[in-house]
């Protein structure tokens, strides 16, 4: 079965390319609303279609190696995860375009404040797609594992963003509006956060074969 | 975690070892069959997946030089089938066999059927008629027949003939039905009806299949063993064994990433 | 190109002079035995009549027959069949069904091949020894008829043998399966099926003993006989008789042999005629043998 191998290979490699366009896109975005760069904001949009294009190529890629090569085992969870990670990978670029259109808007008014929290928040949801996918490379449980840990966190900063931001519309409720964008953009961040969870949980099933999706607590 | 699993047994192997001269072909197995269940075993050529289906009906001594160590244990009344103490003809009288290739006896179809029954010693006519009946019908053949019982069965198509058999099989009203590649010679329509028949038959019978098609195996088997070089590798549910093996062998198998 | 397309038609030459000198061979021994048909059909058919089959020998060659030959060929065919095909047949079922496999069954396997090989003179003399001497048996229809039946022994061992073997043994698994025991599978599958093979081997058989005149001669046929033996129904309780089995006798092959020896012509002629007869009876026997087969095979194909 030396074809099926290097279709499997194949579509890993494609898998990959849209997780490397997913993290671009993150970054890209944080960046754009960072350094108030619009034309970068735009570049991010326009390349979400890439991302869902890849979507829907290897959606069907998982389809045809199911009906003609009826994989089982191992080759089966490879298949089933990938057609679940590149839903979350589709949904993620989708919350990149989303950060850039808040991004362009918030762009064209000042800063209520310097942003601290944001940029932490997307290092670690960043760190979180990275390890993810590296996780679904490697076929590393330890490492998928520590990823769904790090949810956590991100939903701690999430929290403590919207709490700050309440506290400084309550003071001035001028601000109201540049508050609530950025209010979406923590809430995306964290969404994002979620995907990569998600990726990381279908990781193990890849590994172990055991679905832990909604378990409270995913002990090693 | 298995035994858990099983909620009655209806026989068990217990350290088979089986041996041709001095060939060791069955090495320790131990596989439990669960009543009314159908349990496949699934293995590349010459693993001993039907070297171990025939320890079940005692087929191996019907040749010389054959050797049984260890336990087939028959549930409810604990017999070990292999014990030289049990009478191989009572074996086969309980536990019944459906071949590779469709091997209807060059007779008529009701001879076919009735011929299990006049083994045993029936004469009574109106007993057979009811007992054939009843058996083509458990075979799902009794509407393509019915009106040419007399009818030599080699007229039948293949898959026609393999259908008598099991009705041939069915007719003593067997406690354990084996089945050794029974579609390996069969087109796939045929191949479908029988694999629902085995299907409907689990709910009367207990069930053990050796098929070459793990896709076989999958659609019809409630248990599967996988064997190689006369070990059972690994026995599991099911599902769980072709979503998720614990073995790497059972793993490459059927994958298709063998040797 | 021309080099290849030369080739080919050398090697189709050949291939057409071996067809032509196949086809030949073949020939030679069709045109010699018509020729030998012919040539006794010439010689003897003027000689039969229904007085020639309904007469004594005699002196004289016109008025002698083949009556006593013909009645002691049918018997001495009779005991044959009734001792060459129970033990025939049941020996070829139990080397094929019943006996194991081992050192034993092989040098019995051995001889059996091995004494179809042996003369049939040798048949003779052992039953001369046997029949006329120890067990007195005298030389009688039952001596002829069992010498014979020693001699075709191996022929229906072998046929019922090749026959039990032409059985797949799949059905043989499917009938033990089913919790039948040897002698069931046997009644009802392994004798049914195998029933035309047999029969074909037996005709066969009979028909060579049919024609042999060596072992007949040694165990002391006469060549003169001018009686019948008695007859095996009687008027009295059982009303059937046995008393033909020890009465002296000749046969066919015999008959035609006193006859050749004499000087006379006519005695010639009526040996060719003796002939004929014997031909067709042969012919007629093979012919059935074949009709067996061709019948059995169409009904059961595995």
């Amino acid at each position: 079965m030396a074809i099926f191998d290097d279709e499997l290979a194949r579509l890993k490699e494609k898998i990959l390319e849209m997780g490397a366009l997913v993290e671009n896109s993150i970054r890209d975005a944080i960046k754009s609303l960072l350094e108030k760069n619009d034309a970068l904001a735009n570049e991010v949009i326009q390349k979400d279609h890439l991302i869902n294009t890849l979507d829907v190529e290897i959606d069907e890629e998982c389809i045809r190696l199911i009906a003609l090569r009826q994989p089982k085992a191992g080759d089966l969870r490879f298949i089933t995860t990938a057609m679940r990670i590149i839903t979350d990978l589709e949904r993620m670029g989708d919350l990149s375009a989303n950060i850039a259109e808040r991004a362009l808007e918030l762009n064209k008014e000042p800063d209520i404040k310097p942003f601290v929290d944001i940029p932490r928040m997307r290092d670690i949801a960043h760190g979180m797609t990275r390890d993810a996918l590296d996780a679904f490379v490697n076929k590393d449980k330890r490492l998928a594992l520590d990823v769904i840990m790090r949810d956590d966190e991100i939903d701690d900063l999430k929290h403590a963003i919207i709490s700050e931001l309440l506290l400084m519309m309550v003071e001035d409720p001028n601000i109201i509006c540049r508050a609530m964008r950025i209010t979406f953009i923590a809430q995306y961040l964290e969404r994002f956060a979620d995907h990569a969870t998600n990726i990381a949980e279908m990781v193990v099933y890849l590994v172990e074969g055991k679905m832990i999706r909604h378990t409270i607590n995913p002990q090693p | 975690m298995i035994e858990k699993s099983i909620k009655t047994l209806k026989a068990e192997s217990k350290s088979l070892n089986f041996f041709y001269g001095t060939l060791h072909a069955l090495k320790n197995v131990s596989m439990p069959l669960e009543i009314n269940k159908v349990t496949a075993l699934i293995g590349p050529s010459g693993c001993g997946k039907t070297t171990f289906l025939r320890c079940f009906n005692r087929m191996h001594d019907l040749y010389p030089h054959n050797r049984y160590e260890g336990e087939i244990i028959l549930y409810p009344d604990t017999i070990n089938i292999l014990s030289p103490s049990v009478d191989p003809i009572e074996v086969r009288m309980r536990i019944s066999m459906v071949f590779q290739k469709p091997n209807p006896f060059p007779k008529s179809i009701y001879e076919n059927v009735a011929y299990g029954l006049k083994v045993r010693g029936i004469r009574n006519k109106k007993t057979l008629d009811e007992k054939v009946e009843k058996s083509l019908r458990g075979a799902a053949l009794w509407d393509e027949v019915k009106d040419r019982l007399n009818n030599s069965a080699f007229d039948l198509s293949g898959g026609q003939q393999q259908r008598l058999c099991i009705a041939r099989a069915l007719a003593t009203d067997p406690e354990i039905l084996l089945f050794d590649e029974p579609t390996s010679a069969l087109d796939p329509i045929a191949t479908s009806k029988i694999e629902e028949l085995i299907i409907e038959l689990k709910k009367r019978v207990t069930i053990l299949i050796v098929t070459h098609n793990m896709q076989q195996a999958a659609r019809i088997s409630d248990w599967t063993g996988f064997m190689m070089l006369g070990e059972l590798i690994e026995f599991d549910k099911t599902d769980k064994l072709f979503t998720a093996p614990a073995e790497k062998l059972t793993e490459d198998y059927i994958t298709g990433r063998f040797g | 190109m021309e080099d290849i397309k030369k080739k080919i038609k050398e090697n189709e030459l050949k291939d057409h002079i071996f067809a032509i000198i196949g086809l030949m061979s073949t020939f030679v021994g069709l045109i010699l035995l018509f020729v030998l048909f012919v040539d006794l059909f010439i010689d003897g058919a003027p000689r039969l009549s229904y007085k020639f089959l309904t007469s004594f020998p005699s002196r004289f060659p016109d008025e002698a027959g083949i009556l006593s030959a013909l009645v002691g060929t049918f018997l001495v065919m009779l005991v044959t069949a009734f001792a060459a095909i129970p033990l025939g047949v049941g020996a070829g079922i139990y080397l094929e069904e019943y006996a194991r496999k081992n050192w034993l069954t092989n040098i019995l396997e051995i001889n059996i091949s091995n004494l179809a090989g042996v003369p049939s003179i040798i048949y003779g003399l052992l039953a001369l020894g046997l029949f006329v001497y120890f067990f007195r048996l005298g030389e009688s229809i039952l001596t002829g008829g069992l010498a014979l039946a020693l001699l075709i022994l191996p022929i229906v061992i072998m046929s019922t043998r090749e026959a039990i073997r032409a059985i797949p043994n799949s059905i043989r698994e499917a009938s033990y399966a089913l919790g039948a025991t040897k002698w069931q599978t046997v009644q009802w599958h392994i004798l049914p099926y195998s029933i035309g093979g047999i029969l074909t081997g037996i005709i066969i058989g009979l028909s060579r003993a049919i024609g042999e005149t060596a072992p007949i001669i040694t165990v002391g046929a006469l060549t003169f006989i001018a009686f019948l033996p008695t007859s095996p129904f009687s008027s009295d309780f059982p009303f059937l008789s046995f008393k033909w089995l020890l009465d002296p006798f000749t046969v066919l092959p015999i008959q035609m042999f006193n006859w050749v020896s004499r000087p006379q012509k006519e005695f010639h002629l009526n040996a060719a005629a003796a002939g004929i007869i014997l031909m067709v009876m042969t012919l007629i026997m093979n012919a059935l043998a074949i009709y067996i087969r061709y019948r059995f095979r169409k009904k059961i194909k595995w």
